[in-house]
């Protein structure tokens, strides 16, 4: 039989932290906190990403999240949390934005010891 | 964010008491918001706006002066209390799982509601109208139905027809859900009452199978959520 729970924690982002936490792994947490249009996750939608670039959760369709994990970096490395902003992407300029015409802004911090 | 409070939040969460995080997207300075408390520095307007946004479980951006505050809220799961550990159970109770809801299953009955059969899940053996009045669902719960039996789903029926449930339904045909609301009827619940009730429980998908029927009970349960065009019955 299915083991349900297994199922559940996969959206338990702030789990993922604790667990990474509890193994002394470093962690950023990034948030989606504003969207406009047709944005794919809604507010309070996270990614987490720890040292190594592993990640859980999302805060869009897959777009933008190469984009956050590389800030995700920066955060872990001086501390300091950024407010980021993705607008449509542009393709022909390659971008890195929501092909779906959409707007999000993305709340990135570390967690501290 | 701060590993304590960071730890205080899983705290909460853990403990299904409801917190808002209010976030300064200027320095990423945080507090906690509780229905009593608020652990951390933040203006009382604010405190305010956040119990709010949290009552009515919609995060977001708010301004205050010079700053903007990203408050999310962390609500306990939505629940939905399934009467009946029968067969379509087994399919909508992991179904539920994987939408995040917590799921509990009540059934009195012993040979039907066994960990074997529910494993992982909340499983009460109390009669429902008691196992539903320690439950006290409220607007963040779901209730259905799936005994077909009278002596079990009527008790737990007349529970959550007081309560504010945002979704109540009930498994079975099109007569015997008319037996149902004329049996409620006479126990005392008006037509606006009644008028809460699904039934036949979910939405018009052809649902044949169990997990068919799970399906379309989750659609519509999803659908009277988000109040969507889908959870306007016919009538």
């Amino acid at each position: 039989m299915t083991d349900i729970n297994a199922f559940a924690s996969q959206d338990d982002v702030l789990g993922t932290v604790g667990a990474w936490r509890a193994e002394g792994r470093k962690v950023a947490i990034a948030t989606v906190v504003k969207t406009w249009g047709s944005s794919p996750r809604p507010v309070g939608s996270r990614l987490v990403v720890d040292g190594d670039g592993a990640m859980v959760g999302s805060v869009s369709g897959g777009c933008i999240e190469g984009a956050v994990i590389k800030q995700a970096f920066e955060v872990m490395a001086d501390g300091k949390p950024r407010l980021l902003d993705f607008g449509v992407s542009d393709e022909q300029a390659w971008d890195v934005g929501l092909a779906c015409g959409g707007k999000v802004e993305v709340w990135v911090e570390r967690l501290e010891d | 964010m701060k590993a304590a409070l960071f730890e205080t939040l899983q705290a909460a969460r853990s403990a299904k008491r409801p917190a808002a995080l209010v976030t300064a997207l200027s320095d990423g300075a945080q507090a906690l918001v509780f229905h009593d408390r608020v652990d951390g520095d933040l203006p009382e307007e604010l405190v305010l706006a956040a119990r709010t946004r949290l009552r009515d479980n919609a995060g977001g951006v708010l301004e205050h002066g010079d700053v903007r505050y990203f408050v999310d809220c962390h609500n306990p799961p939505l629940r939905i209390i399934v009467v009946g550990a029968v067969h379509i159970s087994q399919t909508l109770v992991p179904m539920a799982a994987i939408a995040g809801y917590e799921v509990i299953v009540i059934d009195p009955r012993a040979s039907f509601a066994t960990t074997d059969r529910f494993p992982n899940v909340r499983l009460l053996d109390d009669w429902p109208d008691e196992a539903m009045t320690t439950l006290a669902p409220d607007s963040r719960t779901a209730v259905v139905t799936l005994t077909h039996d009278p002596k079990l789903d009527d008790p737990a029926l007349e529970v959550a027809l007081k309560s504010d449930a945002f979704y109540i339904a009930c498994l079975g045909s099109r007569r015997t859900h008319a037996r149902r609301l004329d049996r409620l009827r006479d126990a005392g619940f008006d037509d606006a009452a009644l008028d809460r009730i699904h039934g036949p429980a979910g939405l018009a998908i052809g649902a044949v199978s169990p997990a068919e029927i799970a399906l379309s009970i989750l659609a519509e349960l999803t659908a009277v959520l988000h109040a969507a065009p889908a959870a306007s019955r016919a009538a």
